[in-house]
């Protein structure tokens, strides 16, 4: 049986399935940062704690890869496995706005603002055999509802 | 008046050049400044020169000639060119020397930039997370839905830009596109397609400046630097290449190197007579044209319809065919810009040349990871 491995380590943590992105705040000032980072580039304050960011959040702006990424760095499938993907911004209440995967991609059902949350995204297979993910938002049940309806 | 004048400019035309390096794109861009101003390379007293491909600017005097001349290398993404005539101008107005020159030259693979990522592991090029296009499809996404830009006022800017291309002998794309072939061209990054997009490509600039109470000595048409500036990005702003933004708003370096140019001139966008703006696709034109202060957001969807920016317009943009035309070879690409302005200031643009004399023309730079570099030139 594969094993699921993040696509690197300090990026996003993985509980019974679920990510949850790696961030930092700042002691001084609270601005969020992802990844993690010391030094703060709001108030150049130097302490920062680590904290989870919100898995749900608000789709602030999007696009679609349409083409596939030169690999490398790109791990996903190529040339005719390619398949192409969602790119958003996608802001976290109070916290900051997050790039990331969706995995959503046709352009009539990404709307600026619809729910969204946090889900792994399976990218290849290493060599060891596991199952290499990243993390993506993807509409909320909802919001995909409320989207194909409009 | 201004202290420092540009008054040799030389150009190797931009495109994909089989059989010739950077460098030597570079080189041949030399000389022709150099003839431009009838001088030799031994009369410059300093040299600026960056590339990000195409190796390291200084290694270029074995070609050129060996006259111990001190010559620094900048490297500062999109804006290197500018950057390079930026410490050029300082290096004359420091009064370290009389006159010098800035050269700009790369040659890129075809395609997409290939980025690594910012950290240890590479865990955002490996999602597929590190490319240029997709921050400038998201940046002009959020901008149509903030200020009711149409895709078709994407494809007016690229169809103007290959019509002004098919004008220019040293540009790359010469052939005029519709509107129509503009959208029906493959989807890259929603909403931008194949042609609203400028490719990686080659090519070289280098331009020679110089005191200007000493520019007559040079040539009978010198033009004066009237601003040269350099802005990086504030807290807020929102960059291509950035895992994650602030929610609070800056509104970005373009804005910041914009205001602090007109101030060094003393003048304002309502005097500038035709504009160079960086068009690394389509909607960059649009957000940049309100980012640089030449009208309010969302004003350009109705500049765009009535012909405003056109050579024969009120305020003529990307007379050359900008990036779009041009291709982008990073450390070419902003003194690209000011030859044209150059051109256009001295009355030489041919079948492009912007009617009733223009006197004040105006560059600008942006790129990665938040730069961008602005230029104000005047008869």
């Amino acid at each position: 049986m594969s094993t699921t491995v993040a696509v690197a380590d300090g990026i996003f943590s993985i509980e019974d399935g679920q990510p949850k992105l790696l961030g930092s705040r700042c002691t001084n000032c609270g601005n969020h940062m992802f990844p993690r980072q010391r030094g703060c580039p709001k108030c150049m304050f130097d302490e920062q704690d680590d904290v989870e960011l919100s898995t749900t959040g608000t789709l602030w702006t999007w696009t679609v890869q349409a083409f596939p990424p030169k690999s490398p760095p790109y791990l996903g499938p190529g040339g005719d496995d390619f398949v192409p993907y969602g790119v958003g911004y996608v802001e976290l209440p109070g916290q900051l706005r997050v790039e990331a995967r969706l995995t959503e991609s046709d352009p009539e059902k990404l709307l600026i603002g619809m729910e969204m949350e946090l889900v792994l995204d399976p990218l290849c297979i290493d060599d060891d055999g596991n199952q290499v993910v990243t993390y993506a938002f993807a509409p909320t049940q909802s919001s995909a509802s409320e989207g194909a309806r409009s | 008046m201004s202290n420092v004048a540009i008054v040799g400019i030389g150009m190797h035309e931009f495109g994909r050049n089989d059989g010739i390096s950077g460098m030597d794109q570079g080189v041949v861009a030399v000389r022709r400044a150099l003839a431009d101003c009838g001088r030799q390379w031994s009369d410059m007293q300093f040299a600026v020169g960056g590339s990000m491909d195409g190796g390291a600017a200084d290694t270029m005097v074995s070609r050129i000639g060996l006259t111990g001349l001190p010559f620094t290398n900048v490297v500062n993404g999109c804006a290197t060119g500018g950057t390079a005539l930026a410490q050029a101008v300082n290096t004359i107005e420091s009064g370290a020397a009389d006159v010098g020159i800035a050269i700009g030259f790369d040659k890129h693979e075809p395609g997409a930039f290939r980025i690594r990522g910012p950290r240890g592991k590479d865990w955002y090029g490996g999602s597929g997370l590190a490319l240029t296009t997709q921050f400038f499809g998201m940046k002009i996404t959020r901008y149509m839905h903030d200020y009711g830009i149409s895709q078709q006022t994407l494809a007016r800017v690229a169809s103007k830009a290959f019509r002004n291309g098919s004008l220019n002998p040293m540009a790359w794309r010469r052939k005029p596109l519709s509107e129509q072939e503009v959208l029906d061209s493959l989807m890259l990054s929603y909403p931008l397609t194949q042609y609203m997009f400028c490719s990686p490509g080659e090519g070289g600039v280098a331009m020679i400046v110089c005191r200007a109470d000493k520019a007559k000595e040079y040539t009978d048409r010198p033009i004066y630097l009237q601003a040269a500036a350099v802005r990086t990005r504030k807290f807020g702003s929102f960059e291509v290449l950035a895992p994650s933004i602030a929610i609070e708003h800056d509104p970005g370096p373009t804005a910041a190197a914009s205001k602090a140019a007109f101030e060094m001139a003393g003048i304002g966008p309502e005097d500038v007579d035709v504009a160079q703006l960086q068009d690394t696709e389509a909607g960059a034109e649009i957000m940049h044209m309100a980012e640089n202060g030449f009208c309010e957001h969302g004003e350009q969807e109705q500049m765009l319809a009535g012909g405003e920016t056109e050579i024969t317009g009120r305020l003529p943009v990307n007379t050359d065919g900008g990036c779009l035309a041009n291709g982008e070879p990073i450390g070419a690409s902003g003194l690209r810009q000011v030859y044209e302005n150059v051109l256009q200031l001295r009355g030489d643009a041919g079948e492009r040349q912007v009617p009733n004399h223009p006197k004040v023309a105006y560059t600008h730079v942006y790129g990665a990871p938040g730069i961008s570099g602005v230029t104000i030139l005047s008869r």
